[in-house]
């Protein structure tokens, strides 16, 4: 691989390098990638056409549930339901993968002297790709439940992407983080599966807002504190033809700039170190 | 591309390269440690973490057609120096500059996968080596004819044996052209006539890589492939110099 003339190792042009680096190595994570996809489903007749049959069984249940729980259409309630677990599957997998994208390529890492990188990007194509398949039952809904979409719709694609510059820094930072500190990979998967319910997926936001019961409304007002909500709303709103909020697009670009700042940072004193940690 | 103004600048260089382990046991891995510690002022938790010093004083510089070989004990930091000089371990203390393409050869299999066909296995360690994709497609039909695997190729690599899967790495191993080659030794479990085969591959390999640093236990590899040697003792550089010299100088050691 790359072996690059060396500045000392803690500084910022290290850190920019691996990114760098990392990204010409696009052929490689881009094949390992799909490795992984298939992988999973290697032996099995279907193969990865499972991510998208058990994301529309999923949806359709918990559609036809949380209608009912909610006294909701189900052509309101499922849409819904479905996008935001479209979502949140590349959000989970970003988050749960991350927090160990090093400790499971250790072997890769001690034996390779590719950037750090390699395996952020090769993570979250991964995601890209399952989150592909799950666009099919999208696709389908479209025609059952068809939705008013228009060309702000394809502000979806911009909040796509800037999902996906997201979940490049949580698993980089993550993966940093817990490489070095063990405990950090359970936390954080508990730490998920909490977030999934404290974010607006199976119960629709609005609705709760507006509910006639006063502390309901308090509550769900609460919710414009995770910063979950802000990525779902950008594509979930463009991918149902709902209005669309510019507060959702300032939280999200704030987190990105921060977010990026931060792991720059700890990229740029940590990178070196992960070898040894791992 | 710029091959030729590229193999000029071959070369690895470090000064006073030290390679330390922080060996962190369960406790001091926790975060609570690490926050405890802060809240209660107690710093010198960093130096309670014991450090394994696999590394020490390493002074090196090779250039381009240096072909090292590597001796020393168990232990002695024969793999890990292999690893400061392919850029996966940073040095801890000191310098360490790598110039040119690093073919890192440790362990056969790592970046095979038992799943998927030896035919993608090819490609992918190909990949995992610094090669292209099409440089490997390009390769296929030579790596098939030296490995006598046959139709196994298009099996999953699962129902190789083990010998069958040496004879699948060693041939993608051998039909790269790195710049800077380093070898660890793992070359066995292959019948007889097939490592006379290998050999004559290693050696081709070798000729056309700019550097060679190659650890090994067989005088007779060492002879084949190398002209100078570092001997290594206790993670230092006992003795640097021409192959016979430290040969002996080992040899008498034991």
């Amino acid at each position: 691989m790359i072996g690059t003339a060396a500045p000392p190792a803690k500084t910022w042009r290290r850190a920019v390098d691996d990114l760098v680096a990392g990204w010409q190595h696009r052929e490689l994570w881009g094949h390992l990638g799909w490795q992984d996809i298939r992988q999973r489903y290697r032996r099995s007749v279907l193969g990865p056409i499972w991510i998208t049959i058990s994301m529309a069984v999923t949806a359709v249940s918990l559609g036809v549930l949380y209608a009912g729980l909610f006294h909701n259409d189900l052509s309101k309630q499922l849409p819904y339901i479905l996008v935001g677990f479209i979502v949140w599957a590349f959000i989970a997998g970003c988050i749960a993968e991350g927090s160990d994208v090093f400790i499971a390529n250790e072997g890769l890492i001690k034996h390779l002297p590719a950037p750090l990188s390699v395996h952020v990007y090769r993570l979250v194509w991964r995601q890209i790709l399952f989150f592909a398949h799950n666009l099919i039952v999208y696709v389908v809904m479209l025609f059952i439940f068809p939705q008013h979409l228009g060309p702000l719709s394809l502000m979806a694609i911009p909040a796509f992407i800037l999902l996906a510059a997201n979940g490049a820094w949580v698993a980089l930072l993550l993966g940093i983080l817990t490489t070095r500190f063990r405990d950090l990979a359970p936390i954080t998967q508990s730490i998920v599966q909490l977030l999934f319910f404290l974010t607006p997926i199976v119960w629709i936001y609005t609705d709760l807002l507006n509910s006639p019961n006063s502390s309901v409304a308090a509550r769900a007002r609460l919710v414009e504190f995770n910063p979950l909500l802000h990525f779902m709303e950008i594509i979930r709103a463009p991918m149902l033809g709902q209005p669309q909020h510019l507060r959702h697009w300032v939280v999200v670009g704030v987190i990105t700039v921060v977010g990026w700042t931060v792991t720059m940072e700890a990229l740029r004193r940590y990178r070196a170190r992960v070898s040894y940690w791992v | 591309m710029s091959t030729v103004e590229q193999s000029t600048s071959i070369s690895i260089t470090t000064r006073d390269a030290c390679v330390d382990f922080p060996i962190f046991d369960a406790k001091s891995r926790s975060l609570k440690k690490t926050v405890m510690g802060m809240v209660g002022g107690n710093i010198s938790s960093e130096q309670k973490v014991p450090v394994i010093e696999a590394l020490t004083g390493i002074n090196l510089n090779l250039e381009h057609g240096a072909r090292v070989g590597l001796v020393g004990h168990n232990g002695a930091g024969k793999s890990t120096l292999l690893r400061l000089l392919a850029g996966i371990y940073e040095p801890t203390r000191g310098q360490a500059e790598v110039r040119g393409r690093v073919a890192p050869v440790f362990d056969l299999g790592v970046g095979m996968d038992a799943e998927i066909s030896g035919l993608e296995n090819i490609i992918v360690r190909g990949l995992f080596l610094g090669m292209t994709r099409k440089q490997m497609e390009d390769r296929v039909d030579d790596i098939a004819e030296f490995t006598e695997l046959g139709d196994f190729l298009r099996m999953p690599l699962r129902t190789y044996s083990t010998g069958m899967r040496i004879r699948l790495a060693l041939g993608v191993v051998t039909s790269i052209d790195p710049e800077i080659l380093l070898l660890d030794e793992g070359i066995g479990a292959v019948d007889a006539a097939f490592l006379e085969k290998s050999k004559k591959r290693l050696r081709e390999l070798v000729d056309r890589a700019g550097l060679l640093v190659f650890a090994s236990h067989s005088d007779e590899f060492l002879r084949d492939l190398c002209d100078t040697a570092i001997w290594m003792e206790h993670g230092r550089i006992r003795e640097h110099g021409e192959l016979e010299h430290v040969l002996a100088g080992y040899k008498n050691r034991v």
